[in-house]
């Protein structure tokens, strides 16, 4: 799909993206690592109904927010040429690993370095380093 | 008000993803590939997204250093964990070799749900999956700590 680069898009929905995180953050007292909040809603945070409502108040919010911005004129990509065991098994990758490392790109990215979080700092060097590793290795396996 | 708060907090998640680009692997990808420095076809984008969306966050959770309280909850829930162990490094090179296949980490791929659901479903699946066979592996081999997840 795209590979076009817009600096002030990408800055702009990466601000959006920081005052989401604020607004949770100051507003509840809660980190907004997407990884974690899935990661309860799949078990923990049914134990405390009080926990559970902000999580699905949350990830129905982040599904239902590209729409809108996709209704103002937004082009979003709809397909995908990946075949469906890569997709499978990089979810499962992901999932494995999120789980394992505490975190993802939104709680230790833009959360935990935010605030200065030693261990972020480790594991957004661990992700970043591999992702890279794996895409570059990825795209010279594929050939063109 | 909290659930207010949550779906607000949401809202903007999603607008940001979509507005930024970065709910497409194509463009994820296009940074992670180093190889496209070499050939100009290099992407710089999520770069300038962690750094406004930083721009923002770096100041507030300065800011609520000295507070006692969120303005709508009763506590900060300041993940526990300070060590960097040996779980956090390995967990976040399985996530990042995921990352690097697809493009996509949780919060666009969730995100992608409304936009390119049938893309994104089994990644979703796949890694729901993953996060809770993982949980319970842990749990079952007695490493399940207090760190929260962040």
């Amino acid at each position: 799909m795209s590979s076009s680069f817009d600096p002030w898009s990408a800055l702009a929905g990466g601000a959006l993206i920081g005052l989401a995180a604020a607004l949770l953050w100051l507003g509840l007292g809660r980190i907004a690592g997407i990884a974690g909040i899935l990661g309860r809603l799949t078990g923990p945070a049914w134990a405390q109904r009080s926990e559970a409502g902000w999580h699905v108040a949350f990830v129905v919010g982040l599904i239902v927010g590209p729409a809108i911005v996709m209704a103002l004129g937004v082009q979003l990509p709809t397909t995908s040429a990946a075949p469906l065991p890569l997709v499978i098994g990089a979810g499962l990758l992901v999932g494995i690993g999120t789980t394992l490392g505490s975190g993802c790109t939104s709680g230790h990215g833009i959360c935990g370095l935010a605030r200065l979080a030693p261990r972020s700092l480790a594991a957004v060097i661990a992700f970043m380093a591999t992702g890279a590793a794996v895409a570059s290795v990825a795209r010279v396996l594929a050939g063109s | 008000m909290p659930i207010l708060l949550a779906l607000a907090s949401g809202l903007l998640f999603g607008a940001g993803l979509a507005l930024s680009g970065m709910m497409d692997p194509q463009k994820v990808l296009g940074f992670l590939d180093l190889t496209g420095i070499i050939d100009g076809r290099w992407n710089p984008s999520l770069a300038f997204v962690m750094g406004g969306a930083l721009a923002v966050t770096l100041p507030t959770f300065r800011l609520t250093r000295g507070w006692g309280t969120p303005l709508a909850a009763p506590s900060f829930g300041h993940p526990s964990a300070s060590e960097i162990d040996h779980r956090l490094i390995v967990g976040s090179v399985i996530f990042g070799a995921g990352w690097g296949l697809a493009g996509y980490c949780p919060g666009p791929a969730v995100a992608s749900l409304s936009s390119a659901p049938l893309v994104v479903a089994p990644f979703v699946a796949a890694m729901l999956s993953g996060m809770v066979i993982t949980r319970l592996g842990l749990r079952s081999a007695g490493r399940v700590s207090a760190a929260k997840p962040a």
